[in-house]
């Protein structure tokens, strides 16, 4: 384990060191952005707008005393969604498709002597096919945490109104109870974190994957649960440091 | 030319190579012959500088390739230009662009018109020139071995080295890609390295060839040589085809009758 976390450390090094010029790497950045990005907006979505509805159900279905005011449904679902549910659940889920998808396409490029082809050339393979990702990662992650957390709110709203669990008037209320700038910063922050992790575990596997087809599956798979690992511990670190 | 001395190469305690030294000519198509496991492909990787000899060295034109600078083997292998075993083409971009690729990394000096004329060049000279939005999935695998050679040759290689570039092919395509590399070879005056264990490749376009036995040299010289080698392992290597034992067979009879055929394919080639 220490010496992968070593490789891993050389690896991020090799990266950085001797880097192609400056516009390609913006150009692979943007092309990456897309992938990673906008083609993961649909499942994010869903599973957000998902995530908030249940929460705001499940909150309600729970909050049976006269004493605690409805309005705590909307509260409930805005921090939750906000600390946890948002920066995290995404990241996770992320780690499954993008993590899968990098490990696997550097997998293949290896297997298929592709990231040979780029050496030969004097191209820094790692700096041209894994600096792109991992920086676009780090671009895209914030953003679809963004809309991660609008849209379980969204979700909420309309599970909490169209079952009749909440009014939308109480449910506004709630999130607008005792807002604390700092959570969404803190959320921010998470997410770039774990877009760090799910790109560079992710790379790293598919980056040194040697033999054929089935060892490429064997890089996403190791991918995608290292990846996962690394975000819930990374998770509970920076609750303990930051909050 | 690349010279390359005392090249010896182990993992996990076993030695793949056992201290190689040979020479491969400018302007001439070097072939690396041997049977599958006598290190060629472990050879091959050190010189273009994919694997780090564990002794000896390797010197292009002069400049010592081994444990130098970054810069300078940089420089070295921009003059390198490579044909894989499996073309090694990027499947994310078209022939047009797969060939464009080292053009706009390697010269960011060239304008998009200079890459164009560059590329449609090239794409001319292996004969694809209808083939350039294509996708490589979509082509043949002797297409792809073009494609390769084309890519290869886009930024002006000085060394061209090509692994197994007839594997997977169909005889007469085998010829193609064997005549194309030959004659690119001579047109441009490049450093030609194949590897393979191909005969029909030794008998065409076998400049200079090195056989390689067991991590070793057992022997180098010409196509006209080899058949009249008396190193044992290259004579059971050679005519473990029962077609080239036929042919030694007339060779024999007809004094001298094989040789003439091979020199006949070389001048049609």
């Amino acid at each position: 384990m220490v010496k992968n976390f070593g490789e891993f450390l050389l690896f991020i090094q090799s990266m950085v060191t001797r880097t192609e010029r400056l516009k390609t790497l913006w150009q692979r950045t943007l092309e990456e952005s897309v992938i990673i990005g906008f083609d993961s907006v649909f499942i994010v979505a869903i599973v957000s707008a998902f995530i908030g509805a249940v929460t705001c159900v499940q909150i309600s279905y729970n909050l049976v005393s006269p004493l605690i005011p409805k309005s705590t449904i909307g509260f409930m679902v805005r921090e939750m969604t906000i600390l946890e549910l948002a920066p995290t659940i995404t990241s996770i889920v992320l780690a499954g498709k993008v993590g899968s998808s990098i490990a696997g396409g550097l997998g293949t490029m290896r297997i298929t002597e592709q990231v040979a082809a780029l050496e030969v050339m004097g191209i820094n393979s790692a700096s041209y096919l894994v600096l792109p990702r991992i920086v676009a990662a780090i671009l895209m992650f914030p953003l679809l945490v963004i809309l991660a957390m609008a849209l379980s709110i969204l979700g909420g709203y309309l599970a909490g109104t169209l079952t009749g669990a909440i009014s939308a008037q109480e449910y506004i209320e709630g999130l607008r109870t005792d807002f604390i700038p700092y959570n969404i910063a803190f959320a921010l922050i998470k997410s770039v974190v774990f877009a760090f992790l799910v790109s560079a575990i992710s790379s790293y596997k598919g980056y040194f994957t040697t033999g054929g087809a089935l060892e490429v599956g064997a890089a996403s798979t190791g991918a995608v649960n290292n990846s996962i690992i690394a975000i819930l511990i990374a998770d509970f670190v920076l609750a303990a440091l930051l909050l | 030319m690349i010279e390359i001395h005392n090249v010896q190469k182990s993992f996990n305690g076993n030695q793949v190579l056992k201290g190689i030294t040979c020479t491969f000519e400018t302007g001439k198509c070097n072939l690396l012959l041997g049977g599958s496991g006598t290190g060629k492909s472990v050879l091959l990787q050190c010189i273009v500088g994919l694997m780090q000899p564990d002794i000896g060295s390797i010197t292009y034109d002069g400049s010592v390739f081994t444990n130098n600078k970054v810069q300078i083997r940089q420089e070295i292998r921009r003059k390198i230009g490579m044909l894989f075993q499996g073309s090694a083409l990027f499947d994310s971009m078209t022939v047009y662009e797969n060939i464009e690729f080292p053009l706009k990394m390697l010269t960011p000096e060239m304008t998009k018109e200079e890459r164009r004329d560059r590329v449609e060049f090239c794409l001319k000279r292996v004969g694809l020139e209808n083939a350039g939005n294509k996708m490589p999935a979509e082509i043949s695998g002797g297409m792809k071995k073009r494609v390769g050679i084309a890519r290869a040759i886009a930024p002006n290689c000085t060394y061209l080295f090509c692994d197994e570039p007839n594997s997977g092919l169909d005889p007469l395509t085998s010829l193609k890609i064997d005549e194309l590399i030959h004659e690119i070879t001579h047109e441009y005056n490049i450093t030609t390295a194949i590897i393979t264990h191909d005969m029909n490749s030794v008998i065409e376009i076998g400049d200079h060839i090195i056989f390689l036995h067991k991590g070793q040299k057992l022997w180098d010289g010409t196509k006209e040589e080899i058949l009249n080698a008396q190193v044992p392992e290259l004579k059971e290597f050679i005519f473990s085809s029962s077609l080239v034992r036929a042919a030694k067979k007339v060779d024999d009879e007809s004094e001298g009758g094989l040789a003439a055929i091979t020199e006949g394919e070389s001048t049609s080639a």
